[in-house]
């Protein structure tokens, strides 16, 4: 396997952003009350990974060693907010549910830490790579975990209806569900993928 | 009653960890021991306080000059360095709270409860009982309430995976698995508080 390829799948599998790095765990728990939510939230984190990826490793030879978080953290930041005002005028449905949601993702340990550990070291090529990777994992993830949420919580996919007869189990949409469905999760992947 | 009842309502009905999902992070991170827990929550609670002041005042700074949209930036640029500023008064004026909190004072920075609590504030979307408005002396409120909300949430949790150590647990679910079925449990009987007010 080349090189590229190796970076790309990385974040998917081998380091996936949520179970294996366990980052960013407050948007995975709190937006996935639905499949399409999650995914929304996926979309936008990888969009500013890939964005801030591309520049900061553009930018890594002009910004002194010394101020760099801070740096970084107003490269994030603008990505940020073009995220939420794109969101806000195309997307309002979805921005109402995601909320307050949008502009953490400047605090998203993700999108600092790939910066930091990727960014920062290799090619804009490769970085750009990187940020699809991690933010595909992350997207992933955070529909799988939509998905099953939706599916335990009111009996269906991505809208659609699977479950009939008024079935409806609150708690898996409510915040327990959210930790108990993750830790499920986790444990699967620590057995099965992990090793 | 209504300010007390600001505190009812952040610490046990909206527990801004189990029921918010902000601060998921140090939740996790520093709640293997009761002492790091209590200090993780103390410094939290002094951070949160002070940054929802600055925070709130600059906001009307930034409406007045119709420049809302800088909002994200400011904010976690002003956090950043209000927790550093923070830290070099505190190593000055407190020597023994400073070794108290220091070790915990970084890490803040990244916690999103901060800057979650500080936009909720001064965007005035932050859930208030019925009959108070939304203005400075109640963000105050709503923020020293929330800080400590999430200092009893992560004390207890603390508390709960010290016994947890000592059991035994499938290999598979070791370390954040078992914490984060233990938080969901933890989440449902904080939901037991949901009609109080």
């Amino acid at each position: 396997m080349n090189n590229s390829s190796k970076t790309l799948l990385n974040g998917i599998f081998k380091e996936n952003p949520t179970f294996a790095l366990v980052l960013g765990m407050c948007p995975t728990l709190a937006t996935t009350t639905s499949a399409i939510n999650g995914m929304s939230m996926g979309l936008a984190t990888m969009f500013v990974l890939i964005c801030s990826n591309i520049v900061i490793s553009l930018l890594k030879n002009l910004i002194p060693d010394k101020v760099r978080i801070p740096a970084f953290i107003v490269v994030i930041a603008t990505f940020v907010t073009i995220v939420e005002m794109l969101m806000k005028a195309y997307t309002p449905a979805i921005y109402d549910v995601l909320g307050l949601f949008i502009p953490l993702i400047v605090v998203n340990c993700i999108v600092l830490g790939r910066a930091e550990a990727f960014a920062a070291k290799n090619s804009v090529g490769l970085s750009a790579l990187d940020g699809i990777g991690m933010g595909l994992g992350f997207t992933l993830s955070l529909t799988v975990i939509g998905i099953i949420r939706e599916l335990l919580g009111a009996g269906t996919c991505f809208g659609l209806n699977i479950i009939p007869d008024n079935y409806s189990m609150l708690l898996f949409v409510l915040a327990p569900g959210a930790f108990i469905v993750l830790g499920l999760l986790m444990g699967l992947f620590q057995k099965y993928v992990k090793k | 009653m209504l300010y007390f009842l600001i505190f009812i309502s952040a610490i046990f009905v909206n527990n801004i960890v189990l029921s918010q999902f902000l601060g998921i992070c140090p939740f996790l991170g520093v709640s293997k021991k009761i002492d790091t827990a209590l200090g993780m929550g103390a410094a939290v609670t002094f951070v949160l306080v002070l940054a929802t002041i600055v925070t709130y005042l600059l906001q009307m700074l930034l409406d007045s000059f119709g420049l809302g949209f800088l909002q994200t930036i400011l904010f976690i640029l002003v956090i950043a360095t209000l927790v550093q500023m923070i830290e070099i008064i505190l190593k000055k004026i407190s020597p023994s709270l400073y070794q108290a909190l220091g070790v915990f004072l970084p890490l803040i920075t990244t916690n999103c409860c901060i800057l979650g609590v500080a936009i909720l504030v001064a965007n005035g979307t932050n859930k208030l009982p019925e009959g108070l408005d939304h203005n400075l002396l109640t963000g105050t409120i709503f923020a020293l309430a929330t800080a400590l909300g999430f200092a009893i949430a992560l004390v207890l949790f603390a508390g709960l995976r010290e016994q947890l150590r000592r059991n035994d647990v499938p290999k598979a679910m070791e370390g954040t698995p078992i914490a984060l079925i233990t938080a969901g449990i933890l989440a449902m009987a904080f939901m037991g508080f949901s009609g109080v007010i």
